[in-house]
């Protein structure tokens, strides 16, 4: 009987050390009644970046820490939500926008900022739109950064070939003949990735379709995708296959902007994310971006514009005092302006300075044509998402496996399986 | 109850209560989870109601979920009979060469083994940097003049899940031979002696007595081929992406799953309450299909 209880005793004791592993705590050293707040962003590669602006941030307050933890862009969703859900999130953290936002607030893990951060009121609409959730009109996140799509274009090919910025579509198609013609891939973009179809139709799209106008009589219903300016869109991205690189239904995002920033190819419809990147891979790339013209040489081309990123808190937060104290400071011009000189990316923080930066003070110009990114903004918050219908169908036009109509309406199908303006 | 048996019973729940959590917390709970999941309806991440079977119902039979499930259901319909009819005879055809004894099957063995040993994330994004249009497969295709059958391997619907497959066989077919041959090298000796002193052919001999014979391996490799087209995920996701691009063509129930569960960062958020809904079809789908298998192979069985 002994040994039976001596085994038994074994066995608790190995039952719970499995069981204890993860939870033993260490008392933090040097811990003079600090506050410590935690951050989470999916910016890995941003690690240093928000390092040296955290320690500014815990200079100025002496009493509270910040500790960042980044996880992997297409992982952190998942992890973020268990978390949360755990009731172990980060206190504050980066936000998705629009329906990614939307998914988080709606379960209530998000804190409602306009009361603790009165200065949202001065952000740009277009900003404060994907900060917002749409079930209660609530701001859940203070814009951080918003995105712009357009053509990136090579500026020594461009140079030695004698082309100029087209004013109308046809001077683009002639550009893109002159390039193939002297053995350039004119258009670097490629269709494997679903994804970077819905950029080509950010890039290219609403000179066509009719931009804003568009969007707002399809978000209220009175438009639909099977509109024949959608079509004919369609019909003109379709055409531009024949400058694209050989066997492009393979040519993944890696290699589109391979073929760019390695001069191969001539242009690239991308967002405004890519500048940093082609900077730190071919550091003498002369690059530059124009908006996309349609058939109107009269007109300014459109680009899509979208909010990207928010800072968020979390409303489970035990230290939201500190948290808000760090939010304010992600909010404020000197971070704004980091964000813009160190990470070359577009801030959302009004009266940022981008004069340092010619690309941003560039892109900032654009923007004065900005409209919605339509499917990203107008139709991503309930599945099957606008983008993912669109990214499918895209694919299946350029591949020549869907006509432009066919595509049209397996958008609009999708879609109107729940939008309740569709139904009518 | 006397103490040694009493002893033998504490030795039997010492060893086996380990196993027994790690498949209680990690198979059984999320297994009875997900069924829980999928039967409410969920706003964003949280439970709101309880349904019942409506997400089933959603899932069979309301646009988009039908077609998409319809359509990822006969991709994993085409894995299974791909790997069955080119996998699996493959690796009969090599099992049965190196029993054999063909000249360095030694070596074969290895070799068709090594692969099997490999990540097959490893394995997905290599084949995936090979089957670019300006990879090491069409490179080589132009180099032996065949440049008319180059193609966007990955990129074309006609051609993706085909050449998922193929890579997934590349990798896999280790196994199949090596189970065969053991399954072979079991048949009896002085059988075949006797079959061949009876002046049977080579052919005759494989089909009437070591076939018969290897029927219980042959199961084996059915049921695991069965799980193993059904759970397909990680071949899908490294190659062409959790969208099952391009247009649908390469989606399985496991990407449709995991998509629709948790959303895709670029694409959209995720629907729990259906996402659990298809977890629960994979596993009774896993479930019925092996025991069918298991089933209907049993009844071919040969005993000596």
């Amino acid at each position: 009987m002994k040994r039976f209880l001596l085994l038994m005793l074994v066995c608790t004791v190995a039952v719970s050390t499995l069981f204890a592993a993860g939870t033993t705590e260490t008392p933090v050293a040097g811990s003079q009644a600090k506050t410590e707040i935690h951050f989470w962003t999916w910016r890995p590669e941003d690690v240093d970046f928000y390092a040296s602006q955290i320690a500014i941030f815990e200079a100025a307050n002496p009493d509270i820490k910040v500790v960042q933890t980044a996880h992997k862009n297409t992982e952190y969703n998942t992890i973020l939500a268990a978390a949360l859900a755990g009731g172990s999130g980060p206190d504050v953290f980066q936000g998705r926008a629009y329906g990614g936002l939307a998914t988080f607030a709606d379960s209530h893990y998000l804190e409602p900022l306009e009361q603790w951060l009165p200065e949202l009121k001065n952000y740009s609409p277009t900003a404060l739109l994907g900060a917002t959730s749409p079930t209660d009109g609530k701001i859940y996140g203070s814009p951080a950064v918003s995105q712009t799509v357009f053509m990136y274009y090579n500026k020594a090919i461009y140079k030695e070939l004698g082309l100029s910025i087209p004013k109308n579509w046809a001077q683009l198609i002639a550009n893109f003949d002159a390039m193939k013609k002297a053995g350039y891939i004119p258009l670097a973009n490629g269709a494997k990735d679903g994804w970077t179809l819905e950029t080509m139709l950010g890039g290219m799209g609403p000179a066509f379709y009719g931009a804003t106008d568009f969007f707002t009589a399809v978000v209220e219903g009175k438009k639909n995708f099977q509109d024949p300016a959608f079509i004919k869109m369609i019909e003109k991205m379709k055409s531009l296959t024949a400058y694209m690189p050989d066997m492009f239904m393979g040519v993944s995002y890696e290699d589109m902007r391979a073929n760019f920033f390695n001069e191969v190819a001539g242009h690239l419809v991308g967002g405004s994310y890519e500048a940093a990147y082609f900077n730190a891979q071919n550091p003498d790339l002369d690059y530059d971006v124009f908006a996309i013209p349609g058939e109107d040489a009269s007109k300014p081309g459109p680009v899509s514009v979208y909010a990207d990123m928010n800072f968020a808190m979390n409303a489970a937060s035990q230290k939201k005092n500190a948290a808000v104290k760090f939010l304010k400071f992600l909010s404020s011009k000197d971070f704004g302006n980091s964000m813009i000189r160190e990470l070359k990316m577009i801030s959302s923080v009004p009266g940022v300075d981008a004069s340092s930066d010619p690309f941003i003070a560039r892109v900032l110009e654009l923007q004065k044509n900005a409209t919605p990114f339509i499917f990203l903004v107008g139709f991503r918050y309930q599945q099957p998402t606008g983008s993912s219908l669109w990214q499918a169908a895209a694919q299946g036009v350029m591949a020549g496996t869907l006509t432009p109509a066919q595509a049209a309406k397996q958008v609009q199908d999708g879609i109107a399986s729940y939008y309740k303006p569709f139904q009518k | 109850m006397d103490v040694k048996q009493l002893r033998k019973a504490a030795w039997i729940i010492f060893f086996v209560t380990p196993g027994l959590m790690i498949v209680g917390v990690f198979i059984l709970l999320p297994l009875f989870m997900s069924l829980y999941n999928s039967l409410f309806s969920w706003n964003q991440l949280l439970p709101v109601e309880f349904v019942g079977l409506e997400n089933f119902s959603r899932l069979f039979t309301k646009y988009p979920y039908q077609q998409r499930f319809l359509n990822a259901l006969q991709n994993n319909l085409i894995w299974f009979l791909s790997t069955m009819v080119l996998q699996n005879s493959v690796g009969l055809l090599f099992g049965y060469l190196m029993s054999r004894s063909i000249p360095g099957y030694q070596a074969f063995k290895r070799i068709f083994f090594i692969p099997v040993l490999f990540s097959i994330i490893a394995v997905g994004f290599l084949w995936g940097l090979y089957l670019k249009p300006s990879g090491l497969v069409n490179n080589f295709l132009g180099l032996v003049g065949l440049e008319s059958l180059q193609h966007a391997w990955l990129g074309e619907e006609r051609f993706a899940t085909m050449a998922i497959i193929m890579v997934n066989i590349w990798r896999w077919v280790g196994f199949p031979s090596l189970v065969f041959l053991a399954a072979i090298d079991n048949v009896p000796t002085e059988c075949l002696e006797a079959a061949h002193l009876d002046g049977v052919g080579e052919w005759k001999l494989f089909w009437k007595i070591v076939f018969p014979l290897i029927i219980p391996s042959i199961t084996i490799i059915t049921v695991l081929t069965v799980i193993g087209s059904l759970n397909v995920f990680e071949q899908i996701y490294t190659m062409t992406g959790l969208d099952g691009g391009p247009n649908y063509s390469t989606d399985t129930i496991g990407t449709l799953f995991y998509r629709t569960a948790f959303g895709s960062v670029d694409a959209g958020s995720p629907e729990i309450g259906i996402g659990s809904a298809i977890g629960v079809v994979i596993y009774i789908l896993t479930f019925l299909i092996s025991l069918i298998s298991i089933r209907f192979s049993r009844n071919r069985e040969v005993q000596l």
